[in-house]
């Protein structure tokens, strides 16, 4: 406990970089950005990670701003700030795309591949909310993007394999540009069975098979006028979760947009891009793999999402402008179908989501102000109007049995203010900024019926009359970088009115068998979440690195209790060694004892652990053509643990070897 | 729209036209639209028409039907006095049920109805019977025949002995077709006093309790329990069905003084109440 006193005191007082390796951010990008993952292909970049063919759930958890909650192998949900989806706004390239899971087995991340992408930008607080309301912050998947400076082909291969679970990992990408036309094209094939948790135990359903297609050609239409269109088609089979009762046999995503980027605009504009999307997501979960079940029971969802965004950038004088009109029109339909053991009754049915038709429409401003040397200031502001409607009267009728003067819809106005200033010179970077946020219940706490959440063992039912939650936030960070040592904390504090979450209904009976009771979501006055990481980096030799990283988070209700899935302490150490074609690592990472666990909303103790990761690799550059070859064990010492984000305390991976190679060919000339 | 009426005017008035013709052609057929016939019953100057929305007579409550047709002309009568009397013709004896006065149906010309609760159903043995007694014009008529009324696989009826040791017959009389949300309920409470006389009882306590056995004996909040309407003479409740399936709604019956005279609350290892109705859908 003193220790970890200790390092709170230094977390606060110290001060450093990004908690990532890379350097070079300008000092606006970090109010723009609190973390960019690079994942770029086919940059080097992305081939100087220690595994490259990554899933792009293992990019984020590297990364010390995201933490993942997991229910399987496959599809985990990101955290940010200790909060999760109902949260945050992930967009794919500034498109909302809402999964289509009640149980939230589809995570938006779910649905693309690294291979899509070139980073992943990471928002806190209401830094995220350009691309519309958010409280807890936002993650931007970045997909990439071709400049018209090259002509020719390029293309990429890429294989691998871990041990541990079998899992296999095969993809493919094209690209074609010259001066005025581009094409890219890329495939990914990604296959596992069971993993074994430490001392090789098999985790039963935890084998998933994923194919993902990504498109995107784009038009150069003269100097300043850009045409693109992309796809993403992703398709997701035989996923198992362990951790829940039911599995899924397809979740399916189709991603589309047009876009349309105007460059010298006016005198003071220089940017300007508007983007038309859609995407469809179908998602059947079913419980056919599973034996001796009470009852057999399948719950497809489906979600489709129309949009669009106008984003305008310009300077005028020393103001940095942005100003961003969002809409999205979101529906919703979720059902639950429950075969009888009895053939002669009917079957059980009833829409989970009623068919909710959530629209929203917003406009967000932001303006950076460069004051003297040094020092600069960011304010932004947004409004939007959001509208809920549940379509479907049937699903009206089955949420009027809770509340029955409830209307089909609801319109309400959402709106964030949030302001900052940034100091920065040679050595340091310290900045403060505050904001102001709301959102409106999602369609789970608003509208969900008899959602089973496994975690707690309650069924939860939606309520449509919360108001929006509120929340208040400030941030602080600082970092400092002189020769070989490079440091940085960041801290940041939300006060919540009115916090969404479950409350036990009394006298209610659940709807699911086992289940412990129902809960109804509500508004509790005010509940606080506090986080705070600390990252240093020592680079004793031009080609040896130490680097590692502390956070820590709280979470209390307004009762003084712990909120659930907070994180407890969590370290990461890592030494890398990096020359010319070699480059191995060696890293340590685990998390404490979770003093502070949420009885009251399921959890228990989780015990400490540490784990042993180390990866090697070696690159050839015959010119044109290069040749990766990473390989590495996780897990070294095969420890058994699981943490708390862990659904059900869900065991993690035990050791396992992975082998990445990838080939790339480069015929472009520059123009 | 100013056509569409037009048209509906031109189209309406050659139909009255054309009954004008004919005074023998049936009125429209929405007198009986949602009605299906359940037999005719030859009279001595009529032919009496039988009808239910299902054109059968389960056991339970139902809501009966019937028009008349003037053996002569084919004609409906628009003006009946009508009295019925069921009776069960058992091999011991004979009883009646529970049934309500014949009424001409608000709106309709020459439709009546009325309300019988079968309690049993007939068999090859034992068959109900079902006497009407009308009068037209001043001339007194009666008819009678066997109904067939057939067992349901779905309890909707409840009879029994209660703690008072008096008779009882609960009926499910709404909702006919059930639908996921709240439902309006109404239940007819009926004491046996004799073998022909089972009158409503009259501000008993009838508390409701819908499950799902089918899925870990479930229940649905915000049910309303039935309660006694002096002008209807029914219990009339709010009954909540989450999903669709089978559910059992189990009843507790207690007098005017709170007293239990017939069944039993869901609690602990007890699933079922030991008088209950049944919807399936």
């Amino acid at each position: 406990m003193k220790n970890f006193a200790v390092l709170l005191l230094l977390a606060i007082i110290w001060q450093i970089t990004k908690a990532q390796d890379d350097e070079g951010h300008d000092s606006l990008s970090l109010y723009q950005l609190e973390e960019v993952i690079v994942v770029s292909k086919p940059g080097i970049r992305h081939y100087q990670q220690a595994k490259p063919l990554s899933t792009l759930d293992e990019y984020l958890e590297k990364s010390g701003k995201v933490n993942m909650v997991k229910r399987g192998a496959y599809a985990w949900e990101p955290m940010i700030n200790s909060m999760t989806s109902e949260r945050l706004a992930i967009t794919i390239d500034g498109m909302h795309v809402f999964g289509a899971c009640t149980d939230k087995m589809d995570p938006i991340t779910s649905y693309v591949d690294v291979s899509n992408l070139s980073e992943i930008a990471v928002f806190s607080g209401q830094q995220g909310s350009g691309f519309g309301p958010s409280i807890g912050g936002g993650i931007n998947m970045v997909r990439q993007r071709n400049n018209f400076d090259k002509k020719g082909w390029s293309g990429s291969l890429d294989a691998g394999f871990e041990s541990n679970g079998l899992l296999q990992t095969n993809g493919a990408g094209l690209n074609y540009s010259s001066s005025v036309f581009f094409a890219d094209v890329d495939v990914m094939y990604r296959d596992a069975s069971n993993y074994k948790a430490g001392d090789r135990q098999e985790i039963p359903y935890s084998q998933f098979t994923k194919y993902n297609l990504s498109a995107t050609t784009g038009v150069l239409l003269n100097s300043h006028h850009l045409l693109e269109a992309s796809v993403i088609f992703d398709k997701a089979t035989d996923v198992g979760y362990p951790a829940l009762p039911m599995d899924v046999s397809l979740a399916r995503a189709i991603i589309g947009s047009v876009r349309y980027e105007r460059m010298a605009v006016s005198k003071y504009f220089h940017n300007w891009e508007t983007k038309l999307y859609y995407n469809t997501i179908t998602h059947q979960m079913d419980d056919s793999e599973r034996p001796d079940i009470p009852i057999r029971m399948d719950m497809p969802g489906w979600s489709k999402t129309t949009g669009f965004y106008s984003r305008i950038s310009g300077c005028v004088n020393k103001h940095q402008l942005q100003i961003n009109l969002t809409g999205y029109h979101n529906q919703a339909l979720a059902e639950m179908t429950m075969f009888p053991v009895n053939p002669e009754e009917s079957e059980m049915f009833m829409y989970t989501w009623p068919d909710v038709r959530t629209s929203y429409l917003g406009v967000f401003v932001e303006d950076k102000i460069a004051l003297k040397k040094h020092h600069s200031l960011r304010f932004s502001a947004s409004t939007g109007l959001h509208r809920n409607l549940v379509a479907d009267d049937f699903g009206l009728n089955s949420l009027q049995i809770f509340y029955p003067k409830m209307k089909a819809s609801q319109v309400r106005n959402v709106s964030s203010l949030s302001a900052g200033y940034l100091f920065q010179n040679k050595d340091w970077e310290v900045g403060v900024s505050t904001g102001y946020g709301e959102r409106a219940p999602s369609v789970s706490e608003g509208y969900g019926f008899y959602l089973f959440n496994s975690f707690d063992a309650f069924d939860y039912v939606g309520n449509p009359d919360m108001p929006n939650e509120h929340s208040l936030e400030f941030h602080a960070n600082a970092s400092f970088k002189k020769d070989k040592i490079r440091l940085s904390s960041s801290a940041n504090y939300f006060y919540f009115l009115q916090y969404i979450i479950g409350v036990p209904e009394q006298g209610l009976i659940p709807m699911t068998i086992g289940a412990r009771g129902i809960k109804i979501y509500q508004a509790l006055p005010e509940a606080h979440i506090f986080n705070v990481d600390l990252n240093a980096q020592y680079l004793f030799h031009p080609s040896w690195k130490l680097q590692g990283n502390v956070s820590y988070s709280l979470g209390r209700d307004h009762h003084g209790m712990p909120l659930p899935m907070i994180r407890p302490v969590s370290y990461q150490a890592l030494m890398v060694y990096r020359a010319d074609k070699y480059f191995a690592e060696l890293g340590v990472s685990g998390n404490s004892r979770q003093w502070s666990f949420s009885k009251n909303y399921g959890e228990d103790l989780t015990k400490g652990f540490a784990i042993v990761n180390c990866s090697a690799g070696y690159a050839v550059y015959p010119k044109s053509h290069r040749l990766f070859l990473k390989a590495g064990i996780e897990n070294l010492l095969d420890s058994r643990y699981s943490t708390f984000a862990d659904w059900n305390n869900l065991l993690r991976k035990g050791r396992s070897f992975y082998i990445n190679i990838s080939f790339m060919f480069d015929k472009k000339v520059s123009l | 729209m100013k056509n569409l009426k037009y048209l509906a005017f031109a189209i309406l008035s050659i139909f009255i036209i054309s009954c004008d013709k004919d005074e023998n052609t049936p009125l429209p057929a929405d007198e009986l639209s949602g009605l299906l016939l359940i037999q005719e019953i030859e009279g001595t100057d009529h032919m009496i028409e039988l009808y239910s929305a299902s054109g059968k007579l389960p056991v339970g409550h139902n809501k009966v039907f019937l028009r008349f047709r003037k053996k002569a002309d084919n004609a409906l009568e628009k003006n009946v006095d009508v009295s019925w009397m069921p009776m069960m013709k058992m091999m011991s004896m004979d009883h009646a049920c529970p049934y309500g006065v014949v009424s001409k149906v608000t709106g309709k010309e020459s439709l009546f109805s009325g309300d019988i609760v079968f309690q049993m159903p007939g068999n090859d043995m034992e068959s109900w019977e079902l006497t009407i007694t009308y009068s037209i014009g001043g001339t007194d008529y009666t008819a009678k025949t066997d109904i067939n009324v057939e067992n349901t696989t779905l309890k909707r009826v409840s009879v029994f002995k209660a703690n008072d040791s008096l008779r009882y017959i609960i009926a499910l009389i709404d909702p006919v077709t059930p639908k996921v949300g709240i439902n309006e309920m109404t239940v007819g409470i009926y004491k046996m006093e004799n073998m022909m006389s089972f009158p409503a009882v009259e501000n008993y306590q009838l508390t409701i309790d819908p499950r799902m056995p089918g899925m870990g004996n479930h229940g649905s909040p915000n049910n309303e329990n039935p309660l006694y309407n002096a002008a209807t003479g029914v219990y009339k409740g709010k009954l909540s069905l989450s999903m669709t399936g089978y559910w059992k709604i189990n009843l507790m019956l207690k007098n005017d003084l709170g007293d239990i005279l017939m069944g039993n609350a869901i609690e602990g290892a007890v699933e079922s109440s030991s008088i209950y109705f049944e919807v399936d859908f």
